[in-house]
């Protein structure tokens, strides 16, 4: 049964091809123009004045913008303006398409590229004789072609070094910090930090004194934890005096800014205190020495020695490792 | 009037034919085929508004205290760019509107562009000859999502900073040569000096646009050269086309989506709020914000960044491959890498090297339209996952649980995604044959052995 439907429905489409091929020729017989198999040539006289009607009130729209401009410079009104002017020109452009202007459908015949039995075709083989033949009676080609490669390689890599003058070359600059003993942690206006406006449980960012705020390598995060709770390894045990401890800021995954503090709620259930980078929430355990306890960090956070100088906080050393970002070739910790 | 026109044309180039040709150029109708027109017609409202913006702005990093007409911010040191942005929105007249309306085009060229691309790809349209027209479709998606990553980069806000140190540690991370790369880039360490900014300024409106400009040029000439696609149909073969001509009938239509498309862009640009960089403040490298999202075309990086597990590839004690590679350098390579080598792939897998003009519909197609879903489905849980922190917000499931269901999925579902996809055009291809309403547009080939396969089936 669905034998005999396909067959119907397939002479059915036969039928519809054979159809339109014959009237598509006849009308394109009639017609001056190749391929055309539609032409309505009747443009509706609603049409026709719906479309003046939008054009007016898109002539209206833009008055409107421009009255906005002068008058108020609100953003909205000119948005809605500027848009509405623009839209109504779109309908009418649209309804002119449809309803106004010729409906015509056509064929195009395209341009065969290949050839279409396969293989090369006249045209290919006649292009690959015009270039080849450049070289009819040259004797030393390979000669020739080795001393211009040369040449043009040896260009190449004149034209491309020139580049390098868009910035210095690495030296030490990735590694270099203000850190080291008996360097002052200052606020963000210069002023040194007494260890006495640490609350356990608090935060703040810490700067080296007398260096530029904003270079990546500066910035230090500052918590205070209850000393019995540390647990960082035996060469830092004096690293942390009061419990207060340093760390650069700069997350060792993507350069974010570790902004986040976790700070437990209820210390038996929730998860430890822990700095989290708000970027790709990289997470560091604070109490043991900013390991990586989530996220994608692949280093843990270099530690700032501490120690308190007449109250006030002093780095009592460099930075464990390398501040920021990692590179091929700085140190994992 | 019309007849002393074309005269000038015939008599100063002889062009009248070849003009009547072109007005009589045929366009085939479907709705699909105007997503490439609305990337476009959004790039043209891009370079509108930008050259506006850039008239105003302020390729620098220097440091200057704040006096403009956005009160909460007065006395703040800043970067001369985030005030000049701020100036944008607040002192010059209609500013406000052009900078919203240029960053909502922004997005919109790129979720055309995306748009256009997946109906490229389901449809087979790669397919020779357009297979080169293809490659150059997806140099332009990619020179329009880093176009995108400068311009808001531009303003120097703190979510535009945050997204500099995030493409600075990708770029450092790339193997042996990232950190040579990344300070060449920013002038030294960053934040980078002065220099910078100008450079991102000059590539953000000349050196990217200009190439866009001409690969647009390039990708229109490409497609009118061997014509349109189209879907079989009673009277479409594969050497011709039917459809409307250019003159009048599809040209007007063009315009009225031209006129659309720059109407509803600049009504979003007036009406609905986008990138407040007023909120956000001025960027300092000691700074960051929490639930901090970049533009949709960047989602599916952070979401890369977030998803993978800590671990870099070491020697010894010392770094060779540090974490942000995987997700922000080598998940986008391996992406593109498929996308620009799927032609290839699927010509080896089908022996199929003939000209196609006639698009599958996908379910035609069930191998191709599969491994797209496949693909396209790890690129959207990769996306997805890096709303993981607003969702936590929203509906308080954890983070750290979302991103290990986040993993998992990113391993499950592209297999399922396949699995789904086939069976569906597998299922759809049988009813249709069984009802004898399948498209009869297949190659059959016939093997050594003497049996005949339909490719792809």
């Amino acid at each position: 049964m669905s034998a005999v439907k396909a067959l119907a429905r397939g002479l059915w489409r036969y039928l519809v091809a054979a159809i339109l091929v014959v009237f598509g020729r006849r009308r394109t017989d009639e017609s001056s123009e190749e391929g055309l198999v539609e032409r309505d040539a009747r443009s509706s006289p609603r049409a026709e004045l719906a479309v003046a009607a939008l054009l007016g009130l898109a002539a209206i729209a833009a008055v409107a913008f421009v009255l906005v401009y002068v008058a108020s410079l609100d953003t909205q009104l000119l948005g809605l303006a500027f848009g509405l002017a623009l839209l109504l020109l779109a309908a009418a452009a649209v309804v002119a398409a449809k309803a106004v202007v010729v409906q015509e459908e056509r064929i195009e015949e395209r341009p065969g590229f290949s050839h279409p039995d396969g293989g090369d075709s006249e045209a290919v083989t006649e292009l690959e004789s015009t270039i080849a033949g450049a070289a009819d009676g040259i004797s030393r080609r390979r000669l020739l072609g080795a001393a211009t490669g040369a040449a043009g390689v040896a260009l190449g890599a004149a034209v491309v070094v020139p580049l390098a003058s868009l910035g210095p070359s690495v030296d030490d600059r990735l590694r270099a910090n203000p850190w080291g003993a008996g360097v002052r942690l200052v606020d963000e206006k210069g002023r040194p930090i007494p260890a006495s406006v640490l609350e356990t449980g608090s935060f703040l960012t810490a700067f080296a004194e007398g260096a530029p705020t904003e270079e990546l390598t500066n910035a230090v995060v500052v918590v205070r934890v209850d000393p019995s709770d540390l647990e960082l390894p035996p060469d830092r045990s004096d690293w942390a005096p009061r419990g207060i401890l340093a760390y650069s800021k700069v997350c060792t995954h993507a350069a974010c800014s570790v902004n986040l503090f976790r700070k437990p709620l209820y210390p038996p259930q929730s998860p430890g205190p822990a700095l989290v980078c708000p970027c790709h929430y990289s997470t560091f355990d604070v109490l043991r020495g900013a390991k990586v306890v989530f996220g994608p960090a692949g280093r843990p956070l270099p530690q700032l020695p501490l120690r308190i100088d007449r109250g006030d906080l002093v780095a009592a050393g460099g930075l464990s490792g390398n501040p920021g970002p990692a590179w091929s070739g700085v140190r994992e910790s | 009037m019309i007849r002393r026109v074309s005269n000038v044309v015939e008599d100063r180039a002889g062009g009248a034919s070849f003009m009547r040709a072109a007005l009589r150029y045929v366009f085939p109708d479907h709705w699909s085929f105007l997503l490439g027109e609305i990337a476009l017609y959004s790039f043209v409202v891009l370079v509108a508004t930008g050259t506006f913006l850039a008239l105003f702005y302020s390729p620098s990093n220097a440091v200057t205290v704040y006096h403009g007409g956005y009160a909460p911010l007065a006395g703040q040191e800043m970067t001369k760019a985030y005030a000049s942005g701020l100036s944008l929105s607040f002192d010059v007249p209609a500013g406000l509107l052009m900078r919203q309306t240029h960053h909502w085009a922004a997005l919109v060229f790129v979720a055309a562009i995306t748009m256009h691309l997946l109906r490229i790809f389901f449809t087979g349209a790669f397919r020779k000859p357009r297979d080169v027209n293809y490659y150059v479709g997806l140099t332009m998606l990619i020179i329009a999502v880093l176009e995108g990553y400068l311009g808001y980069s531009l303003l120097d806000d703190l979510l535009s900073g945050m997204g500099l140190a995030i493409g600075y540690s990708a770029a450092l991370s790339i193997p042996i040569v990232g950190a040579h790369l990344a300070t060449l880039i920013w002038n030294g360490p960053f934040p980078g000096t002065d220099a910078f900014f100008s450079r991102m300024f000059i590539a953000h409106v000349f050196i990217l646009p200009a190439v866009l400009a001409a690969l647009i040029g390039f990708h229109l000439a490409m497609i009118a050269r061997p014509h349109h696609t189209q879907f079989a149909g009673p009277g479409r073969t594969e050497r011709n086309v039917v459809g409307i001509p250019m003159w009048p009938g599809y040209a007007l239509r063009s315009v009225g989506l031209l006129l659309a498309v720059a109407g509803v862009l600049f009504m979003m640009g007036g009406l609905i709020q986008i990138n407040p960089i007023w909120l956000w403040g001025p960027y300092h490298t000691y700074q960051a914000t929490n639930g901090a999202q970049p533009d949709w075309y960047l989602g599916w990086l952070i979401g890369a960044l977030r998803l993978v597990p800590s671990f870099d590839v070491t020697i010894g004690d010392y770094t060779l491959i540090p974490n942000p590679f995987w997700g922000g350098i080598l998940f986008p390579t391996l992406v593109f890498g498929f996308l620009y080598a799927w032609p290839a792939i699927e010509r080896r897998r089908t022996g199929d090297h003939a000209q196609h003009n006639l698009l599958d519909r996908p379910r035609d197609a069930p191998s191709r339209t599969a491994v797209g879903a496949a693909v396209f489905t790890f690129v959207a849980t990769v996306f997805f996952a890096g709303s993981a922190d607003r969702a936590f917000v929203q509906i308080g499931v954890g983070y750290e649980i979302q991103v290990w269901i986040y993993r998992a999925l990113t391993l499950v579902l592209p297999f399922v995604a396949y699995w789904v996809t086939r069976r569906v055009c597998e299922e759809l291809r049988a009813r249709e044959l069984a009802l004898g309403t399948a498209s009869p547009i297949r190659r059959i080939r016939r093997g050594p052995g003497g049996g005949f396969t339909a490719p792809g089936a």
